[in-house]
């Protein structure tokens, strides 16, 4: 139980999935701009690399494994999350409308987010086992989350300064995105 | 309205050179650019993937229907990402091994499918080509670049071919932040504004 506990903290905060892994960084500049874009991307985010994890997870194991069809896994994998990011968007529209419009583009999007891709694969390199796999999927997409929330709240303030003008839009968010990464590597002793 | 065939390759180099002016594919950008060789290797497999798979779309331009034309292009470029895995592995093994799963991750690096999407599927087979050329170079170029300037301030060498060649004399206090995660953005966020100063004349 303790592991599961180290697991889910160190993906979380030391191994952020954003600013100490570097996955998942064009929809963190892209969608970082409003804190409502970021909180739809964000929650669209938790909900699918939790299921893209656990089915890739399952498919690895059970099928390519079983097999050996290992280096499928690059094709397997992508055909995987771009099937399943649509089918949890056709469920959304009928079903739960509010929660689709809610979610909206930023579904699509998460097909070519590589923090999905990324977290499927590191589940495999790893070796976790099922228990390990879902935690760390759940906790890697908390830890998107966290730190996309983070920075757009530092984002909205930015545009209240006065910033000099070559360094604006996409520059000094790459600036403040490294420090709130050096504050984030501040946890690197805690485990 | 066909533009000059030599344009379509040198906008890739300067005008629409990827992660500066199109703000895509950052990720392996800032994960490994941690030195020159590094980051050269990732965009010449970048460049590979992207001319291939530039290539096949425009030629399947014509059959392929366009609802799914999105899950056809993911197929063909994770085909052509698979194709450089097994190469890397046989041919750079070492880098193969520091790259890690951002080889497998081209599939998702936006550019990729941005150029398939936006340029070879409404385009003949040679001007992809280019295309996909021009903006691969491009890419290279600045990974190899912003390897550089990273490597060079965090460690005073340089890697050229599999060894590191010390550039600064030993004295030279080692600025680690450079090669971290952190010193990755900060580089790429003032290259960036360089970037911007040059081009406002």
């Amino acid at each position: 139980m303790g592991d599961i506990f180290v697991l889910a903290i160190s993906c979380i905060l030391i191994n952020n999935i954003l600013l100490a892994q570097y996955l998942g960084n064009c929809p963190f500049l892209g969608t970082s701009k409003k804190m409502e874009t970021a909180i739809g991307m964000a929650m669209a985010v938790v909900f699918v690399l939790v299921m893209a994890g656990v089915i890739t997870w399952i498919v690895n194991t059970y099928f390519l494994v079983q097999f050996n069809l290992e280096y499928l896994r690059t094709v397997a994998f992508i055909l995987v999350i771009a099937s399943l990011v649509q089918f949890v968007e056709m469920f959304l529209k009928k079903s739960i409308p509010a929660l689709y419009a809610g979610l909206g583009i930023f579904l699509p999007l998460i097909t070519t987010n590589c923090a999905v891709m990324g977290v499927c694969l590191i589940n495999v390199n790893e070796e976790y086992n099922f228990l390990q796999a879902l935690v760390a999927s759940f906790a890697y997409a908390v830890g998107f989350g966290l730190a996309l929330i983070l920075f757009a709240g530092v984002r909205e303030r930015i545009l209240l300064a006065r910033v000099p003008r070559p360094l604006q839009d996409t520059s000094i968010a790459l600036v403040t995105a490294g420090i709130l990464s050096l504050t984030f590597f501040a946890f690197k002793g805690m485990v | 309205m066909a533009k000059p065939l030599a344009q379509e390759f040198f906008k890739g180099l300067w005008d629409e050179v990827p992660p500066f002016r199109l703000v895509l594919g950052l990720c392996p950008v800032l994960a490994v650019t941690k030195s020159l060789y590094n980051g050269a290797g990732m965009g010449l497999a970048t460049t590979f993937v992207l001319l291939c798979s530039n290539i096949l779309v425009s030629s399947l331009r014509k059959v392929i229907p366009s609802k799914v034309r999105i899950a056809c292009y993911i197929v063909i470029i994770a085909t052509f990402v698979t194709i450089v895995e097994f190469m890397m592995k046989a041919f750079t093994y070492k880098l193969f091994m520091e790259l890690g799963i951002f080889i497998p991750l081209i599939v998702v690096n936006c550019i990729v499918l941005g150029r398939a999407e936006a340029f070879a599927s409404k385009n003949g087979v040679f001007r992809s080509l280019l295309d996909g050329l021009g903006i691969g170079i491009g890419f290279t170029l600045s990974l190899a670049l912003l390897g550089s300037v990273r490597e060079l301030l965090g460690t005073g060498a340089l890697t050229f071919w599999k060894t590191a060649t010390p550039i600064f004399p030993a004295s030279y206090p080692k600025f680690s932040f450079m090669i971290e995660a952190p010193g990755a953005f900060v580089a790429l966020g003032l290259l960036l504004c360089l970037m911007n100063l040059a081009g406002k004349k």
